[in-house]
């Protein structure tokens, strides 16, 4: 306990109040029979204190009318001030069973030379006093402990003087009587009638000082008795099965600090944001499209699309080509040759690119650049169906970029597509459905923007927290070009939209650099943080 | 797409009307252009350079506006004023080619030997032009800005322009041996053969790029004029003969190309743009394109209302009476209109894609998940819910990833490889997990141990029987890394993950685990995972050395399977 408390009070800022030395029997009566646990680290301590029984000192608080002070309580007791402040901390602990106030009070002390003199007199009165009315011989008084410093100060004071003609030698008599004692001995008898003055030329003597006393005035709590149990940490089976927890108390808790983190795993924030991608595709009826291939032909991922074979897209510095297996085989050669015809010549209502299409160029291999070219490779199919049957579809997978790297841009990216063919569709279509799609995310406001890629119209989205127009990602419909060598139906309309997966989830988590999100280089503390992907809250 | 920069006082001038900065990054955006950054030029050094190197440079205000990458009528100040403008309801100009007052017209001839390297030239003048310092800078720009775009770097078209009063037609355009070919190239002081032109610009930090396009040829492709003054040697450099300045009045403009189609767009860029400049504007030498249109895209406007919106975008139009059609006149500066749908689109975006109103198709279906992917999303919740944490690695990397550090051979990974990699991170699609995982856990060595990770995702093997020769293969990996290996906390993960996938422990029907040898796995700690016979994947204790290949200093269990044979 007073281990504990010295941690708060150094020993040297506060004295409890000093009392006089207490038998040692008196200590151990009172003492050694107190509750172990109350002393566990008392033993420790470099002074000794005698302790106090806590329901001594609460039979006191009983009695008294409307409490009592700390210091009263020790002295009355015969106890070191320390004991009762112990039992005061150990009674503070258990709740509301004493109210406590810490006060102080000041008052003189005499210093040890200060006692002595006040004992036996100041050594000028030692001299004063140590001659007799027949006066007494210098030489003999310079004799006495005392003799010369009593003897310059009773000179200078002109309480005695020196008959130097006297004869046998120089003899000293009294002139007056002791001031400095009967002011000493009125302090020491509590009266403090001494004058200000007075007070502080002795104190300058050193034979006053002035001391703070710190005690507790003590009165009765809330939930006052004078027996008392020891609180209780944590509830336990056993409690539980005797009931002994009805008559328990228990250590209040600290509800301030955090609690231990569980172990757990987590999944990582940009998969939980495609989750919830996925939900949003399917909640408005979207079929999920196979797209776990990653390498992929020129053919689809660019030819078929109507996308020239000059396109700066097809560049060495923007796509990754793949050296082995280095080419694709196996198109379907009648479509082939329909995509080969409106690229170099036309058709379909189209001039074509008007240039020599090279079957090798489409035969090259590369990671996808798109989602889209697995869009192509489905719309193929749905137009191999005898009968047209409308179709929404979406995929939310990897593409690869050979670009150059930064802060936003990494040479891989998830890619969320959504594609919708029916009959008859209209761009009021496309802006409805981009719409719906974006206020499942939030509230939103979209600005239209130019075409960019041959076969799309290009949409700006703003995502609502942010001051600027961000780019999400662009949408369109499909180009007569693409669809109709495909052998889809002329009346039907494919309208289709992407936009990244990283984008949005750097700002739904506040995640300014890409590499920290995605890649090896993630940090796992944000991994273990992230909260749930609630995209429309 | 390309990101022209003008200087905001020039333009503004040019538009005849001041804007904000706001007032005109909407207009812009209304046309379908973006504003992409409002700077200067000392801005511009200060970040690419420093701040001791921008002192001095200009203070002028410079937009940078982001133009749609086929609108090669875009790329200069001129064209962006101009199309801002008839936007804006001023009248679009219209083209006209001209005969010079003298009569008869430049010739340019193409010899048969260019057909080897070179094959197409296609030429034009534009007569009593008055150049100021902007415009001919604009000129320049204009010029470059098309080699990297529509021209692919000069692979495909080269522009070369001429002061048409140092030099004296008909000009001939032929191919020769390099040694053969010698002049004085622009801004150089004395002749110099081909050959040596192409050693002299192997250190020409711009130049240099364009050098392999003829390099290996066995002939260079050359311009004279009829008195033997060389022109030009496309692609590479003008002679400083002919090179125009301020005071240049009459311009011959030559395209060399190995695209006619290519040639003839930036050809008649390059006019219609700077053809505003001529004594008499807008003229000089190529025809218009008329094309009739049906079907217009807004099916409530009416065809004048439509008419009105592609006037306003340049693509001056008129109902032709005949039901709803519209007869519309592509100005040579669009060469990116080459089927009704393009000219539809000008019409919706002179409506405003804002203002059209949103409907809702009435296109019903059922949704339904890709079962490999429906399979992927259920198993990784549970995953995690085992203490495992979800790593997100990239489908690239090194070579070394899959092969000296997890000591295999090359032959043994079945990988597929990049061509054109720019550093070696992307030199192999990832033939399996472990690798990702174990730089994950190298990034992370500061978080508290154990660090347990897991990842399912695609690995690409090569596979003949694909149409391109590869396929994906998806894969579930996790890793345990703490001070003592933790097989059996691997093993555990491989009991759980059974047990959510239905497959019990069980020999032959179920799924067992048996000692198997693995490099990659510290020996005598590696067993193979079979299910109802069939190997599915590995798990064990790494190899110390696979260990300190990928940095790090414990021990680590890991386990990688197919999750396809459990669809």
């Amino acid at each position: 306990m007073f281990a504990v408390l010295h941690l708060f009070l150094p020993v040297d800022s506060v004295i409890y109040g000093r009392l006089p030395c207490i038998p040692a029997s008196v200590a151990r009566l009172v003492g050694k029979s107190g509750p172990n646990w109350q002393h566990c680290s008392v033993s420790s301590t470099s002074f000794p204190v005698s302790s106090l029984r806590m329901d001594t000192l609460l039979r006191r608080v009983e009695e008294a009318e409307d409490g009592v002070d700390s210091l009263q309580v020790a002295g009355s007791l015969g106890l070191d001030h320390q004991a009762v402040v112990g039992a005061v901390k150990s009674l503070i602990a258990l709740g509301e069973v004493i109210s406590a106030d810490l006060r102080s009070s000041k008052h003189w002390e005499l210093t040890e030379e200060g006692k002595e003199i006040a004992e036996q007199g100041s050594h000028e009165a030692r001299v004063f006093g140590s001659i007799p009315d027949e006066g007494l011989a210098q030489s003999e008084l310079m004799k006495l402990s005392f003799g010369k410093v009593g003897f310059s100060k009773a000179m200078s004071n002109k309480w005695i003087k020196v008959d130097k003609t006297h004869e046998g030698g120089a003899r000293v008599f009294r002139a007056v009587v002791d001031q400095v004692r009967e002011k000493l001995l009125q302090v020491q008898g509590g009266a403090e009638k001494l004058e200000e003055k007075e007070k502080s030329e002795l104190k300058k003597r050193k034979l006053l000082s002035e001391v703070t006393v710190k005690s507790y005035w003590i009165s009765k709590g809330s939930s006052f008795s004078t027996s008392i149990t020891k609180q209780e940490t944590e509830l336990t089976t056993e409690m539980i099965a005797s009931g002994s927890w009805k008559e328990k108390t228990f250590k209040p808790y600290n509800f301030e600090a955090l609690g231990v983190a569980p172990d757990s795993g987590h999944l990582h924030p940009l998969l939980k944001v495609r989750t919830q991608f996925r939900q949003i595709f399917l909640e408005m009826g979207f079929s999920e499209m196979p797209t776990n291939n990653f390498v992929e032909s020129s053919f689809w991922n660019f030819d078929s699309l109507f996308q020239p074979q000059q396109h700066p897209a097809r560049d060495q510095h923007d796509t990754f080509f793949i050296s082995d297996p280095a080419q694709a085989k196996g198109f379907p050669e009648e479509y082939l040759e329909r995509v080969r015809k409106v690229h170099s010549e036309g058709g379909y209502g189209s001039q074509g690119y008007k240039y020599d299409w090279k079957i090798e160029e489409a035969q090259k291999n590369l990671l996808r650049t798109h989602t889209t070219a697995v869009s192509a490779r489905m719309l193929y199919k749905l137009a191999q169906q005898e009968e047209f049957k409308p179709v929404k579809y979406f995929s939310i997978d990897r593409v690869f970029r050979n670009e150059t790297l930064d802060a936003t841009h990494l040479a891989e990216f998830h890619q969320i597509e959504g594609v919708v063919a029916d009959r008859g569709l209209t761009l009021g279509d496309l802006m409805g459905i981009l719409h719906q799609f974006f206020n499942k995310l939030g509230p939103y406001h979209t600005r239209s923007h130019t075409p960019c890629c041959p076969s799309k119209y290009q949409f700006l989205n703003l995502s609502i927290g942010l001051k600027k127009w961000v780019e999400l990602g662009n949408s369109g419909v499909f180009r007569p070009e693409m669809l109709l060598p495909m052998g889809l139906p002329e009346d039907v309309t494919v309208i289709a939209w992407g936009l990244s997966l990283e984008r949005p989830t750097m700002i739904k988590y506040g995640i300014n650099n890409i590499r920290e999100l995605v890649g090896h280089k993630v940090n796992l503390q944000m991994v273990y943080d992230s909260p749930i992907c609630r995209l429309d809250s | 797409m390309p990101t022209v920069s003008v200087k905001r006082d020039l333009l503004f001038q040019a538009l005849g009307k001041t804007y904000t900065d706001e007032e005109f990054d909407e207009l812009c955006f209304e046309f379908g252009l973006e504003l992409d950054e409002i700077t200067t030029e000392r801005e511009q050094i200060s970040r690419e350079q420093g701040d001791c190197k921008a002192s001095g440079a200009s203070e002028v205000v410079l937009y940078k506006i982001d133009v749609p990458a086929n609108r090669y009528d875009l790329l200069c100040l001129e064209g962006i004023a101009r199309g801002l403008q008839v936007f804006k309801d001023k009248c679009a100009p219209r083209y006209r080619r001209v005969s010079p007052a003298s009569g008869e017209p430049q010739r340019l001839l193409v010899t048969s030997e260019t057909a080897a390297v070179r094959p197409h030239a296609v030429a034009a003048v534009l007569r009593d032009i008055t150049f100021t310092q902007e415009r001919y800078d604009s000129f320049i720009e204009l010029q470059e800005k098309l080699h990297q775009n529509v021209c692919r770097k000069r692979t495909l078209v080269a522009i070369g322009t001429h002061d048409l009063d140092t030099v004296c037609g008909p000009f001939t355009y032929t191919a020769k041996l390099p040694a053969d070919i010698h002049f004085r190239p622009l801004n150089q002081t004395q002749e110099f053969t081909a050959v040596e032109l192409m050693s002299l610009y192997k250190t020409d930090s711009h130049l240099r790029h364009y050098l392999h396009i003829i390099e290996d040829k066995p002939a260079y492709p050359v311009i004279y004029d009829s008195n033997g003054v060389v022109l030009s040697m496309p692609p590479i450099i003008n002679g400083d003969h002919s090179k125009i300045s301020l005071k240049t009045k009459n311009v011959f403009v030559e395209c060399t190309a190995t695209d006619l189609t290519k040639a003839k767009i930036v050809l008649d860029m390059m006019v219609t743009m700077f053809s505003e400049y001529c004594a008499e504007p807008f003229t000089y030498t190529t025809t218009t394109l008329t094309q009739p249109v049906s079907s217009p895209p807004l099916q409530s406007e009416s065809t004048e209302r439509i008419a009105g919106l592609l006037t306003k975008m340049c693509l001056r139009s008129q109902p032709t009476g005949a039901g709803d059609q519209i007869q519309v006149e592509i100005p040579p500066t669009r060469s990116d209109v080459i089927h009704a749908c393009d000219i539809m689109e000008d019409a919706a975006m002179a409506y405003g894609f804002n203002n059209i109103p949103r409907t809702t198709p009435g296109t019903y279906t059922v949704a339904n998940q890709y079962p490999l992917n429906k399979l992927t999303e259920l198993l990784r919740q549970d995953l995690a819910a085992a203490g495992f944490t979800e790593a997100l690695n990239f489908a690239l990397c090194s070579q070394e990833d899959i092969t000296d550090k997890l000591r295999k051979k090359l032959f043994e990974t079945r990988a597929a490889h990049i061509a054109n990699p720019k550093t070696a991170e992307f030199q192999v699609a990832r033939t399996t997990l472990l690798p990702g995982l174990l730089k994950t856990i190298a990034a992370n060595r500061k978080m508290p141990l154990p660090l347990k990770l897991f990842e399912i995702s695609d690995v690409v093997l090569k596979d003949e029987t694909k149409d391109v020769g590869a396929r994906n293969s998806r894969r579930l990996c996790a890793v345990f890394y703490h001070r003592s290996p933790g097989f059996e906390v691997i093993h555990g993960l491989l009991d759980r993950a059974m047990q959510l996938l239905e497959v019990a422990p069980a020999r032959g029907t179920g799924y067992h685990i048996q000692a198997a040898d693995d490099s990659t796995f510290f020996p005598g700690r590696c067993a193979e995972v079979f299910v109802c016979g069939v190997s599915v994947g590995r798990l064990g204790v790494l190899h110390p050395d696979v260990i300190q290949r990928f940095e790090l200093t414990m021990p680590c269990s890991a386990l990688e399977m197919d999750l396809e044979p459990f669809l």
